[in-house]
């Protein structure tokens, strides 16, 4: 509601104003340490990557990351205070210290990464933006969507590459833009608009989880945009900023070197592997340049799961989602999916 | 100082002037604290203002309205004024200001309508009527005007065909889940001319009805104004618009693509938004018009049926503009309630003022500024909202002789 933003706002020029002095590096972290608590911003609703479950509990590939982080910061994976984010209110949120990790689907560009207050940890999901339309429409290709209306939600990058696409192909959009993304899609699914954009993965979810009837439903083959989904924590503190980073980098390269939460235990115990004992701690050092103990990557891997595993889990072909991995595999199986080395 | 600023205990017993202290002195006393006051003020909006844009620097955050002239970038769904992608952010937001100022504009003049009718219709002496009138006041101002807005935009959207299926109630208009499209006629210069015989006509009138009102105040006799008035009215124009050609061509909407062409729309949003925001405002305005009606006392009636003037006369001639001196002012902050919550718009997809600064502030990261630009636009409605019913109040206030 426009009421929750211009209350987010607000905060946030009352957050800024009342912190006083800027922060000293590693602040975040002593204060994440002293509250006990991770408070991870996510997406109010996206099966797949953040929702409540059937019995309340905080699922998806983005409620995993915030999990990953607390395991390594706090030791335990659940300390978690998960903050569902509407598009419009998530980086205010994080600018304004009401979280200390924004994991809500968030594409990393240039203009947010330079002008809003924040760093982007590197691409948890590699997405594209595509169309979802009724086959009833007949319609086969995004460029056959001349003079079509659609149901956009307000506050995305999504918005501004629908209008984009529309101009480089010299068609007429008729947009409807919502801010909230339950308003957006229901508008959609009652036939206000032909169709609904947002980033495939998100169509995938919308179409398996939250249409009337699934089979009524097409994604168009073009993605029309790149969307690098990414994690980011505020700026000013780039000791915590390196540890959500390689958090990130040791979930990735865990999947790679073949440690999983099941066999964490036995690898760590007799792995010959030098980059594996590295990760896992089995060789001490790496957590201590990070300022933290020395299992700050075992646990994550352990209570987490690595990459792969929560691919699978929450949006992979076993899941509702059903999506390949495609570009989200690792480098060397033919994806992007390349961590920095852990070394 | 003089001695009647002395308060009683001062002097001193022995007759000397007492010796006091400034701060005994109630004048001196009032303006310091007044002093100290606005320095506390003072020195917490330098404190707030300062810190906010040392840490927007510390943390690489971008100040300042540059952004306003950058292209937006972002297509609106329905514009008063031409605009397009291309164009730059404060278009974009002037755009949303006009679709603001729209739907409170048509929403104001309908919740006043409709507001005195049901206002009226609570006093009827007919009970069905009136039971039916406090229904509607009851049922509507007590239920939230955001879930209203939910009910309406729901209504229209879930309820109505798709566009290939639509609605035809009679020819050319059709009904649809993509809104109502009704025939327009297709532009002409003779239509132009018809609404500027129109003015013309309006001015004219107003001429006759001064003219009237003083041959009334000379000898008593009114001359009949309603015929000529009407002729005027409806004749200029049509007189108009036939001597430039008569045009009959009418621009119909068709179905072509995915929806309507053609024609004049008006889309699902803006639909539910008046709707929801007309009836809500309407049920606060009958209620003041029904207790400024009954703020006239009882032998202003009584004193009309005496002189054998008619129950509708009385109310138009004697009740009314008594009635009004209490009930514009309430009426005023109705007004205003209802540009404000406009805003709700964002909640169903149309693209006001909020919903526009709040896609800038999405792509711009600039919070303060976009948030500034939003409470500037409503306090400068507000504010000219307000200054107009104040004058509009000070001109219809009794005249004490």
């Amino acid at each position: 509601m426009s009421i929750k933003t211009f209350v987010a706002a607000l905060a946030a020029t009352v957050a800024v104003a009342a912190l006083g002095a800027p922060a000293h590096a590693g602040a975040t972290l002593d204060a994440i340490k002293k509250n006990g608590t991770l408070r991870c911003g996510v997406n109010t609703g996206l099966p797949g990557f953040s929702a409540p479950d059937s019995t309340g509990r905080w699922s998806g590939m983005d409620a995993d990351f915030c999990r990953a982080v607390a395991a390594t910061i706090l030791g335990d994976a659940e300390k978690v205070q998960f903050v569902p984010l509407s598009a419009q209110a998530r980086f205010t949120a994080l600018q304004s210290g009401e979280i200390d990790l924004l994991s809500r689907n968030s594409t990393n560009t240039l203009t947010r990464d330079a002008s809003l207050g924040l760093f982007f940890v590197g691409t948890w999901f590699y997405d594209g933006q595509g169309f979802l339309i009724t086959k009833a429409a007949g319609v086969t290709s995004a460029k056959q969507l001349d003079g079509a209306t659609v149901c956009v939600q307000s506050g995305t990058t999504t918005e501004l590459n629908l209008t984009d696409y529309f101009r480089a192909h010299g068609m007429k959009l008729q947009p409807v833009v919502f801010e909230s993304f339950e308003e957006s899609y229901k508008a959609y699914f009652s036939g206000r608009c032909d169709a609904y954009t947002t980033d495939i993965s998100g169509l995938a979810s919308l179409r398996s989880v939250n249409a009337p009837n699934p089979d009524d439903h097409i994604i168009l083959p073009e993605a029309i945009s790149k969307e690098p989904l990414a994690p980011a924590v505020r700026r000013g503190d780039e000791e915590y900023f390196t540890i959500v980073k390689w958090v990130r980098n040791a979930m990735i390269e865990a999947e790679e070197y073949g440690i999983t939460s099941k066999n964490v235990d036995e690898m760590k115990a007799s792995s010959e592997n030098p980059v594996v004992r590295r990760i896992l701690g089995a060789s001490p050092g790496m957590g201590q340049t990070l300022g933290l103990d020395d299992e700050w990557a075992y646990r994550p891997i352990k209570q987490v799961g690595n990459y792969g595993e929560v691919f699978a889990r929450n949006v992979g072909p076993e899941s509702p989602l059903k999506l390949e991995r495609g570009l989200n595999a690792q480098w060397s199986d033919g994806g992007v999916l390349y961590a920095d080395p852990i070394r | 100082m003089t001695d009647t600023s002395r308060r009683p205990g001062t002097s001193a017993p022995d007759g000397t002037p007492p010796r006091r202290s400034m701060l005994n002195d109630a004048g001196v006393r009032a303006v310091l604290f007044q002093i100290i006051a606005m320095a506390i003020v003072i020195a917490i909006g330098w404190y707030l203002v300062g810190n906010t844009l040392h840490n927007l620097a510390t943390r690489n955050i971008q100040t300042g309205f540059d952004y306003l002239s950058r292209e937006a970038g972002f297509a609106i769904g329905e514009t008063l004024i031409p605009y397009n992608a291309t164009d730059t952010y404060a278009r974009a937001l002037w755009v949303g200001v006009i679709n603001t100022l729209k739907v409170s504009l048509i929403g104001i003049v309908f919740a006043m309508l409709i507001g005195v009718v049901i206002g009226v219709a609570r006093l009827s002496s007919n009970w069905l009527l009136a039971k039916l009138a406090t229904i509607y006041v009851e049922t509507l101002r007590n239920i939230p005007v955001l879930l209203q807005l939910f009910f309406w935009y729901g209504l229209i959207t879930e309820v109505l065909p798709a566009p290939r299926q639509a609605l035809q109630p009679i020819e050319g208009v059709f009904l649809s889940n993509r809104g109502f499209k009704m025939p327009a006629p297709a532009d002409h210069p003779a239509w132009w001319g018809a609404l500027i015989a129109l003015i013309v006509a309006i001015l004219a009138v107003r001429f006759l009805l001064a003219r009237a009102r003083r041959i009334q105040a000379a000898t008593g006799d009114r001359p009949k104004t309603l015929i000529p008035s009407l002729a005027l009215l409806i004749g200029l124009p049509v007189a108009a618009w036939a001597v430039m050609g008569a045009p009959l061509a009418l621009d119909m909407p068709e179905l072509r693509g995915f929806n309507f062409q053609g024609g004049i729309s008006v889309s699902p949003e803006f639909a539910a938004l008046t709707l929801g925001l007309t009836l809500y405002t309407a049920a606060f305005i009958a209620e003041t018009v029904r207790s400024g009606i009954q703020a006239v006392g009882k032998g202003q009636w009584e004193a009309a049926a005496a002189l054998g003037l008619k129950p509708g006369v009385t109310m138009r001639l004697i009740i009314l503009p008594q009635a009004l001196r209490v009930i514009v002012p309430p009426t005023t902050s109705q007004f205003l309630n209802l540009t404000k919550n406009s805003s709700l718009a964002v909640a169903i997809g149309y693209p006001d003022i909020v919903s526009v600064a709040n896609t800038t502030l999405n792509q711009t990261g600039q919070a303060i500024e976009n948030i500034a630009l939003i409470m500037l636009a409503y306090l400068t409605v507000s504010l000219s909202i307000s200054a107009f019913m104040n004058w509009y109040n000070k001109r219809i206030a009794l005249v004490e002789r």
